[in-house]
């Protein structure tokens, strides 16, 4: 307990003492607002600018949540395929590297042409980039159950759904809730992607990463910053509601999962 | 001095008692190398045999093949005069490592058996009990498998594979893993349960003290490509308990059936050079 109130005042401590030097180098140098606004600056800016930032974080959190949560559905699914038909698995596997790998900022551009700008494009830019982690995470539990465990439920002359639902599913859990967290991580940044592109369908009305190129070509770099310090505290809720599930459904058993959260 | 009748067990019994019948048996790998090469060998029922023998000697490949996880290349494998698929209801498989569900309770471990087996929640629950108590870990019922020691997870499996009521028992080095005292332990406990619970039982181990203290009969099998080298009754009296260990007579069997097991890898080494030699030539 002691211990860890100790690395939370200091964490405190390290963050505070980054605001000071930002904001005694911003003035010492005389760094116009313009290129780098203080740290009191871009406060300013979030109270003045606080309902458009809420609307925006909303909006982003929105088409980050449903592309995460439909990369989740039918990440599982194919996983369930791939661990269950190992032809498929070899056949297909290459083609969610090949997902991991494609850079999203140059086909973001191809779906918007696509699908239209707005929401769902976003949300499909996201599903994109978080399907590759969901997928191998979940494949590799699936498929990674020791042998004789395997053989114990054979002796028990045990259905292939018992299998499946008893065994491996079970033992898939800590892979795929890696998956999860890794894709709750890049979920906030494909949707500002998409966003960058996509845009709004209504003027005046976006996401985070459509009010970001609007602050931009705007110069109002105190605005953006305020954007930037938005997204970032969007991507940590999304991490840290992956990281609750994970101790939240593993914690009774699983090693990885104790005494990092919570406990 | 020490009674030298054999245990009832290991007498040539008539074909209805031979509860596990091997004929002419070989195993070859998919990659070709032979495994096990012309086995016949039977166990009695209530009998406790035991595999002894270097790495390599495909001990653990026999109990597979009892237990029906893998078929025979060649001959046939035979328990309670079927095919060992055919009996899995009755036989319990014990591996090396617990094989426990690290996501399951050690009550939820204990019935998984019986819960695949399609048992009542109600009489899974006794069932369950009972084996714990048996195995005396009643205390640690809610706890997960991570929060137990070695040996009290090979408790663990050793319940879960008696709360099916197998006649027949099949254990794989289940006590390799432990330190000695665990292990020794263990194989007092492992006897108490075979004489109140009349299994047969084959038990594959490298231990030569373990499977004196054991069986009924060590079988000692030779490597490259695994055969039966020796087959040897051990006649120690009943029952047998940590004093046993501190007789004379058990110290005697240890040394003889050592001596076996070592001329037998003794002349495997050998074969090995002959390979080896042969192997430059082609």
């Amino acid at each position: 307990m002691n211990r860890k109130l100790w690395f939370a005042l200091n964490s405190v401590f390290i963050f505070g003492l980054l605001l000071a030097g930002w904001q005694i180098g911003v003035v010492a140098l005389k760094v116009p607002a313009y290129i780098l606004p203080g740290p009191d600056v871009v406060a300013k800016a979030v109270v003045t600018h606080l309902a458009a930032l809420v609307q925006s974080l909303l909006l982003t959190a929105e088409a980050a949540a449903m592309g995460l949560a439909g990369s989740i559905v039918v990440g599982v699914l194919v996983s369930l395929m791939f661990a269950q038909w190992r032809w498929l698995r070899k056949l297909l596997f290459p083609y969610t590297i090949l997902l991991q790998t494609v850079p999203i900022v140059a086909i973001a551009p191809l779906i918007i042409m696509w699908a239209g700008a707005g929401v769902y494009s976003v949300a499909l830019i996201t599903f994109i980039i978080c399907l590759a982690p969901i997928i191998a995470n979940t494949t590799q539990g699936l498929i990674s159950v020791d042998e004789n465990l395997v053989h114990l439920f054979v002796m028990h002359n045990a259905s292939p759904l018992q299998v499946l639902f008893k065994l491996r599913l079970p033992h898939a859990m800590p892979s795929f809730f890696v998956g999860i967290r890794i894709s709750a991580g890049i979920a906030v940044i494909g949707a500002i992607v998409g966003e960058l592109f996509a845009g709004s369908n209504r003027v005046g009305e976006g996401g985070l990463g459509y009010t970001i190129t609007y602050a931009s070509s705007q110069l109002e770099t105190d605005f953006l910053f305020a954007l930037v310090f938005a997204a970032t505290v969007l991507g940590f809720v999304f991490f840290f509601i992956g990281m609750f599930l994970e101790w939240y459904f593993l914690h009774n058993w699983h090693e990885s999962s104790r005494s990092d959260v919570a406990e | 001095m020490i009674p030298r009748d054999k245990p009832s067990g290991s007498i040539e019994n008539s074909a209805a008692q031979q509860e596990v019948v091997l004929s002419g048996v070989s195993k070859k790998f998919r990659r070709g190398s032979l495994a096990l090469k012309d086995i016949s060998m039977h166990v009695d029922k209530r009998e406790f045999v035991s595999l002894l023998g270097p790495s390599g000697c495909g001990k653990s490949t026999l109990l597979r093949l009892v237990s029906g996880l893998t078929t025979a290349t060649e001959g046939t494998v035979s328990v309670m005069g079927k095919s060992p698929a055919e009996v899995r209801e009755q036989v319990s498989f014990i591996f090396q490592d617990a094989t426990l569900l690290p996501w399951r309770t050690v009550e939820q471990n204990v019935g998984l058996g019986l819960e695949l087996e399609h048992e009542k929640q109600a009489t899974r629950k006794e069932k369950v009990a009972k084996m714990l108590e048996l195995v005396g870990l009643t205390a640690v019922a809610e706890r997960y498998p991570r929060q137990l020691s070695g040996g009290m997870k090979m408790r663990v499996s050793i319940a879960r594979a008696l709360a099916s009521r197998p006649s027949m028992l099949l254990l794989d080095e289940p006590f390799a893993a432990l330190d000695e005292m665990s292990r020794d332990r263990l194989n007092e406990e492992l006897l108490r349960l075979y004489s109140e619970q009349q299994w047969t039982v084959m038990f594959v181990t490298h231990s030569v003290a373990e499977a004196v203290f054991l069986s009924t009969r060590i079988v000692i099998l030779a490597p490259h490509p695994g055969r039966i080298a020796h087959v040897v009754p051990i006649d120690l009296p009943w029952p047998r308990t940590a004093e046993t260990r501190l007789t004379m007579a058990y110290e005697e069997q240890v040394a003889r059936v050592s001596r076996m097991l070592r001329s037998v890898q003794n002349a495997s080494q050998n074969d090995f050079a002959g390979e080896a030699e042969q192997g430059g030539g082609a």
